[in-house]
């Protein structure tokens, strides 16, 4: 029933751009607790699109998610096998800077989490703790994110307000532009739009169809509908394994196996 | 009306006469101080008894001012001491320590609540005095006895120490991890999570943790007035006997009663530091209301 990991490699061959992609998954395996959270990934998540981690709750596709920038590390109980290539560099070597290859991917989070200070410092503080000390540049660049998720206009007279005063879903947005304020190559988006409202959730879906021209952007989500609306390639996760990975319309109306089926369908959630 | 239903009334009426009486309990104690005060209040000017150094009741001068110095002093040399440390120590706990250590840590903060003052004041005079006076007033070129509003402070903040730890740390644990996952996810590193994120979205909970500790040293009677000397006069220096309020309460009541306007002065005494505790709670939680507000 469960494919083999050898097939997905060479589907995944079919489905990679002519450059290499950004991130790249080998024989991940991953134990929480005596658990096995993932069992042999592998994977090649192509460049400039939008690609969705679909399955039922606890198979593992928000595990898989964090991986992607060692965001599992504070785990209780963890234990990681093999490797995950991000522009080739491996996360998981030994002696691999964590600091720096967080930097290159923004995460969006299930719940906005503004960070306890103003709406400028909210966008300013990555680019502050990477070295950014030219106040000019520093509005420059909270302005143009700003402008990025559509937000600019909303708060370009407060920007000294506390980031909490704001919409949950002009939250989520901001939280997006202090992403992108470091100047990421990939966006990881955790069930992003769990929390917002319809009209917040249009919002967001449609910057990162936007922004998939210049960024990687790799979601989980627990909506078949989102994953339909703004994905390219859909994989779909099932007790820790990778099951079937593809092209969004093929996963969602002709997938190959049976329980990818069921799940579409949805028999199994 | 069913039996149920009725003691369901009564419960609640009762559980309301619990609630007054406690708050009758407070009444109570303030009017006694202040009627007992009246005394004092009609032979002196307030201003004056407030401002005033000079403590010598058999000439009938009440100077209230060295007191309330004394009191300043402990507690803020104590908090000097006490609030960078337990900051550090509950941060260590909550964001760098195994769940080990923090399981055998805690209970063992607790156990430190537990010991009686008289015992702190007990260590102090055997550990803390001798130290400061040979170790180090000779590095400053101080000479002192060792019964300084320093030793005082030095007690005051190991005894404040468990309280403030144990709050902090429970403040500190209500963060939520994808605060810290967003700050991390940005490349920062784990210490500029802590002092940009952590410790600033933390602090109403850390401040709260201090007023306790502050409210607590205030109060704190016995293990203080074992160690500060005990000298009616103004503290000027880390190295100067002091006599906090409630040193002076416990020290001088029931006894030379005989004085004139003695025991009203001690009951002055206590009103004051009635006050004084009521203010600093009244105040410090307007500013934590602000500070929640921000936050």
């Amino acid at each position: 029933m469960h494919t083999p990991a050898g097939i997905q490699a060479t589907e995944t061959q079919d489905l990679m751009n002519a450059s290499r992609p950004h991130i790249q998954i080998k024989d991940l395996n991953v134990t929480i607790e005596g658990k096995r959270i993932l069992k042999n990934i592998n994977l090649s998540i192509p460049n400039n699109s939008i690609t969705s981690i679909i399955g039922p709750s606890g198979c593992g596709k928000t595990t898989l998610l964090k991986t992607l920038n060692r965001l599992v590390d504070d785990t209780k109980g963890l234990e990681i096998s093999g490797s995950v290539l991000v522009n080739g560099e491996d996360l998981y070597a030994d002696g691999a800077e964590v600091i720096h290859i967080r930097k290159k991917m923004g995460l969006l989070s299930q719940k906005p989490f503004p960070l306890p200070m103003s709406i400028f410092d909210n966008v300013a503080y990555g680019p502050r703790i990477h070295g950014e000390k030219n106040k000019r540049v520093l509005a420059q660049l909270v302005e143009t994110q700003l402008r990025n998720v559509g937000l600019w206009e909303e708060v370009k007279d407060r920007l000294d307000a506390s980031a909490t005063r704001l919409s949950i879903g002009q939250q989520q947005r901001l939280c997006l532009a202090r992403g992108l304020a470091v100047k990421p190559e990939i966006i990881l988006g955790d069930e992003s739009t769990s929390a917002l409202d319809p009209v917040s959730t249009q919002t967001i879906e449609n910057l990162l169809i936007e922004l998939k021209q210049d960024y990687t952007i790799v979601l989980v989500t627990h909506i078949l509908r989102q994953a339909r609306r703004v994905s390219d390639y859909i994989i779909f996760v099932y007790d820790g394994e990778i099951i079937e990975f593809g092209k969004t319309d093929e996963i969602l109306l002709n997938p190959k196996q049976e329980i990818t089926q069921q799940y579409v369908k949805g028999f199994i959630s | 009306m069913s039996w149920r239903l009725l003691k369901d009334k009564l419960i609640r009426q009762s559980f309301a006469a619990m609630l007054i009486l406690s708050l009758v309990v407070i009444a109570v104690i303030l009017i006694g101080l202040g009627l007992k005060s009246i005394p004092l209040l009609r032979a002196e000017d307030l201003g004056t008894i407030l401002t005033e150094s000079v403590w010598s009741p058999l000439n009938g001068s009440f100077g209230f001012f060295p007191f309330i110095m004394g009191t300043v002093w402990v507690t803020f040399i104590s908090l000097i001491i006490a609030v960078p440390l337990c900051i550090l120590a509950s941060t260590y706990l909550v964001e760098y320590a195994d769940d080990a250590l923090r399981k055998m840590v805690l209970p063992l903060v607790n156990v430190l609540a537990a010991i009686p003052p008289v015992l702190y004041g007990v260590w102090g005079v055997l550990f803390v005095v001798p130290f400061l006076s040979e170790y180090i007033a000779p590095i400053v070129g101080a000479e002192t006895t060792g019964y300084t509003v320093f030793a005082g402070g030095i007690v005051l903040a190991v005894m404040i120490f468990p309280i403030m730890v144990s709050i902090m740390v429970e403040v500190l644990q209500t963060i939520p991890y994808e605060l810290k996952a967003a700050s991390l996810s940005l490349g920062a590193t784990k210490w500029e999570t802590i002092v940009k994120v952590i410790l600033v979205k933390s602090r109403p909970g850390l401040v709260a943790a201090v007023v306790l500790g502050i409210s607590r040293a205030f109060g704190e009677t016995i293990a203080v007035l074992m160690v500060c000397g005990n000298i009616p006069q103004v503290p000027k220096s880390f190295f100067d006997a002091g006599y906090p309020l409630p040193a002076l309460i416990a020290n001088n009541f029931g006894e030379m009663m005989s004085i004139p306007l003695y025991d009203s002065a001690l009951m002055f005494a206590a009103l004051l530091l009635f006050t004084l505790i009521f203010g600093f709670n009244l105040i410090s939680r307007i500013i934590l209301n602000r500070l929640e507000g921000k936050a």
